[in-house]
Parts: C-alpha cells; structure tokens; sequence
C-alpha cells in the first residue's frame, strides 16, 4: 500500500487507532473464550479490519449494515459501543442483542445494525429488502452488504444481485474475499476464482479492491455509495483480504500452509500502515503506543461492563418470539 | 353468523383482491410482489387489474427468485414497508424457506426485541386440480412449527377478505394460505369479515354430538359430510381453526368437552402433522371428557398422483369423513 499524498496525520491517526480498536477487542475476546466467558461459535476478523475501518468511514447515520457472523470488526467500526458488544458475546442481559443472539447475532437498531447473519448468503436478500425500503420511501440511505466469497457459491448470492441490478436498487454487496470459506480454499470451490468477473455479469459495477488497504477501500466504496445514492444502482466490490487466524475457534487449520499465513501477515493492514505512517513521520512511536494503551483500556472496560453485567431471568425464556410493541 | 342484508355474493378470489384493493388504499406502505402478480395477473388471477390501477412501483413482478424476494419483503419489512409478498404455491416456498424459517422468524428474538418484521406472505396451498406431486401438496404444517410466525388459513369468503388488515397490523411476518381449490367458490361477504383476527377459531356450525376440527379446503368436505350426518342423527358441530398458529387451544377444548368426541380433518398427510398436535392437546387438556378415542381423516401417505381417480382416492373427503365419524359411534360401515 501507499500513502495517500493528501493524507493528514490526525486523519492517518483515526483509520489506525479504529483497526487497533478492533483487533485488540478480539484479542480480549480469544482471551475470553479461553476462559469460558463466551461460548458457542466465535469468528475473528484478524486482518480483514481494513475493510470494516474503510467502510466505515464511508456510511452516513441513515444508511443499514446487514453482516455476517464474523461481524465484530463491522460493529465496532460502525460505532456500535464495545460494552453492549462485549456483554452479548458473554450472553448478558446488556448485550447489545439483548444477550439472545451471541458473537454471531449482533444488531443495534440505532446504528441500523441488521445483523449478524450466521447462515451463508442469507443476509444478501435481506439487505435488497432493505435498499428497496431505501427507493420507495425516497430517502437516500445506501446498505452496505457484508459477506465472505463462500457465499458467492450460494442461490441467494446469485438471486440478489439480479434483483438489485434488475430494480436498480442502492445495495453495496461487499464481498471479503479471504480465500477460505472455512476449510475450503476458492480454487476448490469456484471454476471462475475472479468472483468480480462473475459478479459483473448480473449487470451491476463491480470491481476488485486490496482489503489490506484501508484507503484503497475507503476510495473504493466512496464511489460506489455516491453512485448508488444517486440512483445508480448496485455495486459489487470484491475486497481481497486474508484472515490470519482460524476460521472459529474449533478449528485446527490444517487446510493451509503455515508459510502462506506468514506471507500474508506481512501485508497486514495494521502492520503495513504502522511502517509507513513512521516512514512518512505522520507518527511516532509514542503516537503507537498511545493508540494502543487507549484501545486496551477501552476493551478491559467492555470486559468488565461484560462481566459486571446480569443474566436475563430464565423467567424470561419466552420473550422475544413475538414483537411486544405494536407496529408503527 | 351472517347478516343477510349485509351480504353480497362474490368469490374467494374475489374476495382476496378486494383486500389487497383495500391494503394498497390506505397505507402508501403496502406494495405486493411476486412471480406474475403484474402483467400477468397473477397465476389465479387473484391480482388482475391491480398493476393498472396501482402501477408497478406498488404491483412488483419479480424473477423466479423465491429466496430473494421473500428476503427482500423482510428487508423492506424492517426497512419501514408493509409488503405483501405473493409465492406462487406453498411448494414453492420450500426455495425460500430459509428466508421465512431462518430469517423472518428469529430476526425479533435474535436482536432481544429490536426488530419486528411485519411481512404478510401469501401463498396457496392444497390439492384437487390433478397438479400433481410438486403443486398440491399441504405443507401449512411446517410453518406452523416454528415460534415466530403466525401461520392463518382462510376458508371462508369472510376470512379472505378479512383477515389480510389483521395480517398487516401485525408487528410478526403473517403467512396466509389460500387453498387454491377455494379460489372459483361463491358465497356470502358479511360484515363478519371485518371482526376477522389471526389467533381465534370459529363455530362454523354448531352441533351436539361430535366435533369436526378441521381448516382450509376441507371446512367444505366436513360441512357436506355433516349434512349427511345429520340425515342419520348425528349432529356435528364443525370447528374452522383458521389459525394453525397460534391454535385457538379454548375454542376447541370448550367444544370437545360438550360433544365428547373429535375428529379431525386435515388436508396435510397424517403423520408428523396438525392433525397429530391438535389430537395430542385434546388429550393434554381434555383427556377424561372425552367418550371416544380421537379420529382424524388425512391424506393418504402418498405424494399427490396425477390422475383424478387416484387424486381424489387419497384426499380427505366426505364419504371418508361420515365412515369414520360412523366406526366412532359404533355403526357398522
């Protein structure tokens, strides 16, 4: 990656210290499930925190995030607070799900947080739904649709994006290509392993992005979002990533090579922006540091706001099955 | 039950388009979308002549994508829509299932109350038309399993055009399922139809000495048999459940409880079914009022076959439902 030219300290600051803040989280979070605090299926973003980071940046307060279940960075990035994160993925009754949904089920209905999808593919048409709601009420909000290059394999993939092509509607589908979709590298999966080849021929943009790259990302999806905020229609952005550690926390990794992990650590996002910051001396070493004891301390009050925090009563089982507010 | 003054004589497909008319009238929210609702007019018709006089915003064709535009009514649905989703028949609903199973109903638990999704998604259902294996089967059942949806069948002219304003209000996705069999039947619209809810069964015809649970097309096979019935002196009382869930538990156990023997009849295949679970809270709740052992008439376990003999051979119908009321008071048959 390269600096932007036009790229200010404080500006270069704010896109680290967010990455810093994510991956320290999930640091805390492995910490955690060794513990036996957060149970279930858990899946880290180590490495793919560029593309939440740049996203981010990008989203305006009306616009949705329908995700997946390795959706921590998203929400982090989306300004979702690390202590009602942190509670639900302990299942406390302060999560930001109520405690209900867990590591894989995070939603936040003030940041427009739809989820948290653990189902393949699933959350794609969900996110069409969403940006028709967008068109008929004629307001302006795009959303942003994350999911892994796994999906590209599914029905719903392929269904959704003809829809949101065919209806023009302001979906970004933003496809985190890390390469496994758990065990099973693209090649094994994929004749065609260009998913943005594939993706273009449902009529829609779609282009291929360095997901090591925070500002590569974040010029990427400012152009799309303007696009489809105008009326343009979709965009399908392959963003090319890597996640360095296991796919959850049951797995053994036996399906790569330890070298090629080590190959992509050194294009790491935090790392390589880290380099060239204090090459380009827009940071110090003290700027670093900083950065990172205010992440640490952010996330040990997350654990402890977790830990502190109550179990909902088992009185309470049946809540939540049906709405208990009236529509509006 | 029916003010006659009141009444006008239409059909169930009438009846369900006057609805839609109606929903697409007064709430700018509501769109409808599905495979052929537009141009087409809708593969029973029942949408004819809505795309001209609400446009193709609000009238949305889609592609043969049931996954995709189901999951899109809930989208919009949570988005701050009120859609009316259109699947062709239940058994092409299975290709969406993950959106109304996985999606549409755990979305309000999995977010601990935040999100409601107030989709209403329509679809037929049911057999009689000689469609075969892949379009007339009954699989309201399935649906019916699981918590977050609310699952209604209309059989009545009342309840068709009734019970979509109801559907709509609903702050949960609504699946109504219009047996396809129903849609050419005439009868009465009554100012009953706008008391119609999405949680209550109903006494379509009152009687002392057996009950017939029963929903859906076979409401008309059961209203024949009674008649027959009561030519040899059994008095049937016959309960529409209208909604498979929840089930209106009280209004069956009030009846059963009088007439002291149930059968039930269900479209669906017997095992694994509504018929199964409706049996079991009789027992449950009303085991020692009961004086006979519960019967219950299905469709035979078979796929639906194409020709009319075999078809009809293995759905619920009358002369089946009067031999199996008779065996429960002991006549020869």
């Amino acid at each position: 990656m390269n600096l932007p030219p036009d790229v200010t300290r404080e500006r270069a600051l704010l896109l680290l210290g967010e990455m810093m803040r994510i991956r320290q989280f999930e640091a805390r979070c492995a910490e955690s499930y060794g513990a036996g605090s957060i149970r279930g299926f858990m899946h880290l973003y180590d490495g793919e925190e560029a593309i939440a980071v740049g996203v981010m940046q990008v989203l305006h307060p009306q616009d949705a995030i329908v995700s997946t279940y390795r959706e921590h960075g998203h929400a982090i990035a989306r300004g979702i607070r690390m202590g009602p994160l942190m509670a639900e993925l302990y299942g406390k009754r302060t999560g930001c799900s109520g405690g209900r949904g867990g590591s894989m089920h995070i939603f936040d209905a003030s940041t427009r947080f739809y989820g948290g999808n653990a189902i393949v593919g699933g959350g794609l048409p969900l996110a069409v739904g969403l940006a028709l709601a967008e068109k008929l009420q004629k307001r302006k909000g795009v959303v942003a649709c994350f999911f892994g290059e796994g999906a590209a394999a599914e029905g719903e993939f392929h269904e959704s994006l003809n829809l949101a092509a065919l209806w023009r509607l302001p979906v970004l589908f933003l496809c985190e290509n890390n390469l496994y979709a758990m065990g099973t590298a693209l090649a094994r999966s994929e004749a065609q392993t260009d998913l943005h080849v594939k993706a273009a021929g449902y009529g829609l943009r779609s282009i291929v992005v360095d997901g090591m790259d925070v500002f590569a990302v974040e010029q990427a999806v400012r152009e799309a979002a303007e696009l489809a905020r105008s009326g343009a229609g979709p965009a399908f952005l392959e963003l090319r990533t890597y996640r360095f550690r296991a796919h959850s926390m049951f797995d053994a990794q036996l399906y790569r090579d330890k070298a090629e992990i080590e190959e992509w650590q050194k294009r790491g996002p935090l790392i390589t922006l880290t380099t060239r910051l204090k090459a380009a001396g827009l940071m110090t070493e003290e700027d670093f540091q900083q950065l990172l004891r205010a992440a640490d301390a952010e996330v040990s009050e997350a654990v402890a706001f977790a830990e502190r925090s109550d179990w909902e009563p088992v009185a309470d089982l049946c809540r939540h099955v049906y709405a208990e507010r009236a529509s509006s | 039950m029916t003010t006659p003054a009141a009444a006008t004589r239409i059909t169930y497909r009438e009846a369900v388009k006057q609805a839609l008319r109606e929903a697409l009238q007064s709430d700018p929210r509501t769109f409808l979308m599905g495979e052929d609702v537009g141009r087409y007019g809708g593969c029973f018709a029942v949408s004819k002549g809505l795309l001209a006089e609400f446009g193709e915003e609000r009238i949305r064709d889609t592609p043969l994508s049931e996954s995709a535009f189901v999951g899109a009514g809930i989208g919009a649905a949570i988005g701050g829509m009120r859609p009316i989703v259109e699947i062709m028949t239940v058994n092409f609903s299975l290709l969406a299932a993950d959106q109304i199973v996985n999606t549409a109903a755990t979305l309000c638990h999995m977010s601990g109350g935040q999100f409601g999704v107030p989709v209403v998604i329509r679809m037929a259902t049911g057999a009689g038309r000689q469609l075969a294996a892949q379009h007339s089967h009954s699989l309201e059942s399935w649906y019916a399993h699981v918590p977050g949806l609310r699952v209604v069948v209309p059989a009545t002219i009342d309840d068709a055009r009734g019970m979509l304003k109801p559907a709509l209000a609903s702050p949960d996705p609504v699946l109504i399922f219009e047996p396809a069999s129903l849609y050419n039947m005439e009868g009465d619209l009554t100012e009953a139809s706008s008391r119609a809810d999405l949680s209550t069964a109903r006494v379509h015809r009152a009687g002392r000495d057996i009950t017939l649970l029963t929903y859906g097309a076979s409401l008309w096979r059961c209203v024949t048999a009674a008649e027959e019935l009561a030519t040899v002196g059994i008095d049937a009382e016959i309960i529409d459940l209208r909604s498979l869930r929840p089930l209106d538990d009280a209004t069956i156990l009030e009846s059963v409880r009088r007439t002291r023997r149930a059968l039930i009849v269900d479209e669906g295949w017997r095992s694994v079914g509504m018929s199964a679970e409706i049996a079991m809270r009789i027992v449950e709740q009303g085991f020692y009022d009961l004086d006979a052992p519960i019967a219950r008439v299905c469709t035979e376990e078979v796929p639906l076959p194409y020709p009319k003999h075999l078809e009809d051979a293995a759905l619920p119908n009358p002369q089946r439902i009067v031999a199996a009321v008779q065996r429960m008071f002991g006549h020869a048959t």
